[in-house]
């Protein structure tokens, strides 16, 4: 129980232990056969590693870290064709300061920069929106990411542009959607989940009911979670409660901010200015149906990749990188033959590397790199 | 960027387009609101509220005790730190243009 005592409410937490402890006692768990429960979101990710959780659970219960970190599976692919973007010489690149460092075959964004290339940093698509205001000779790029959480943002400011009439402004769209994901997650053969814990800000854009078919088709357990460690704590034992009674439901441990049926403004925004693509690629996990979303054709000029001709070409991961073996919970992170050693987060070889919600990153800050690299 | 940061509405910017000044840890910086309003809660009803803000759209409206303890949490996962940074390199959203 590593960190415990530095919880604000360490009684809490200790209870909460005891509680998944005698819980899970009672549950029969082989010793050779795990309880997996996988949090979807990289927030839960970063949170779990931070405060230690996987450390204060019973070895019954094995996390298994997912692939919600939208900067950790944007696909090399992209990475290139946001560079090619970025280095016409009439263009300003605009993105959030984390897709910076994400590897590409050549190079990242931030090397991009280096080499001249006009990419900024923006805290927020309005801010790019602004650049675009401010450059009218320009043509300023902006790069949409995230999921959910963040889609409504990026179509809340093309609405924008549209109302003002800015020409000069436009996304270069790769955002992904969550419930093709975890659909995906649930048909690979590698994988044997007993439950999730639900993302928490996605889940407050588009709220409860599109998981249910997590319980009505594949019967499995979700509990829609907050980020704080006693949040985690308490979710997990949702989890291993309702797989106690043989019960496949979802709930919602966080609703001090998700409302079953979501944001309401936000979705109208949402389903305004996007579509389904048939299929997008990402890192470490292929091709999944669905899984992304693109412009409709009525804001085809604010679309970047009609606007310019981007490569988008596919290109493999790296040989030596197993990003997608840990996103899929095969291995742990730091049995990556290259963990800690070709991939640090100052040198990332792969994207669970960059982002402080990848796995990598994140175990590799907070997880006692040295004690396993010393093991082997 | 997906955990996102508590702030507190101080003015209304611009009523049409939903724009208002936040306070967030300190800093002052204009966010978008249209997903926090409603018939039942008007733009004007806004200053004061407690949102949770996403990359500039405030998405959430919470109390003020939850506020704090998130960007407690927030300021330990150093995520509270990581967006003020973002917020202070990034262009102000209404520069003259």
């Amino acid at each position: 129980m590593k960190y415990v005592d530095e919880f604000r409410d360490g009684a809490k937490a200790r209870i909460l232990v005891r509680e998944i402890e005698s819980l899970v006692a009672t549950m029969g768990v082989p010793d050779d056969r795990p309880l997996h429960i996988m949090e979807v979101c990289g927030g839960h990710t970063h949170s779990i590693f931070r405060y230690g959780i996987e450390g204060m659970l019973p070895k019954e219960i094995e996390l298994v870290h997912g692939p919600g970190c939208p900067v950790c599976v944007l696909p090399i692919g992209r990475v290139d064709d946001c560079v090619s973007i970025a280095e016409r010489p009439e263009v300003i690149f605009t993105t959030f300061g984390d897709a910076m460092r994400v590897p590409g075959s050549k190079k990242s964004l931030l090397q991009a920069k280096a080499d001249g290339a006009d990419v900024r940093m923006v805290y927020s698509p309005m801010d790019a929106l602004t650049v675009a205001r401010n450059n009218p000779e320009r043509d300023v790029v902006f790069f949409g990411l995230g999921f959910e959480t963040t889609m409504p943002s990026t179509a809340l400011t093309i609405l924008q542009a549209e109302g003002d009439g800015i020409r000069n402004f436009s996304v270069f769209c790769n955002h992904i959607t969550i419930v093709p994901t975890i659909k995906a997650i649930l048909d690979s053969p590698d994988l044997k989940l007993d439950g999730f814990l639900g993302p928490g800000h996605v889940s407050m854009v588009i709220g409860a009911a599109p998981y249910e078919f997590v319980a009505n088709f594949y019967r499995k357990p979700m509990v829609i979670a907050g980020f704080e460690p006693l949040d985690i704590l308490q979710s997990i034992w949702m989890v291993l409660q309702q797989i106690k009674e043989g019960r496949a439901d979802i709930e919602n441990q966080y609703a001090r901010i998700v409302p079953d049926d979501g944001n309401a403004p936000a979705l109208r925004a949402i389903s305004r200015v996007y579509e389904l693509r048939e299929f997008f690629e990402w890192r470490g996990l292929g091709s999944i149906d669905h899984s992304g979303v693109k412009l409709r054709d009525n804001y085809a000029s604010f679309d970047a990749e009609r606007k310019f001709a981007v490569p988008n070409v596919k290109i493999a991961d790296p040989e030596a990188c197993q990003c997608g073996e840990v996103l899929k919970g095969v291995i742990k992170p730091w049995q990556c033959k290259v963990f800690g050693s070709a991939c640090t987060p100052e040198m990332p070889l792969g994207a669970l590397m960059v982002s402080s919600e990848g796995a990598c990153a994140a175990h590799y800050q907070y997880g006692g790199v040295k004690q396993h690299v010393a093991a082997e | 960027m997906c955990l996102g940061i508590p702030g507190r509405i101080l003015r209304i910017d611009d009523d049409a387009k939903m724009l208002a000044t936040v306070d967030v840890g300190g800093v002052r910086r204009q966010v978008n609101i249209c997903c926090i309003v409603d018939d039942e809660h008007p733009v004007s009803s806004c200053i004061g509220d407690w949102v949770l803000i996403h990359v500039g759209f405030a998405m959430s409206r919470i109390d003020e005790a939850q506020a704090i303890q998130t960007l407690k949490i927030l300021t330990e996962l150093g995520e509270a730190q990581a967006e003020y940074e973002a917020m202070r390199l990034s262009p102000p959203p209404r520069e003259a243009a």
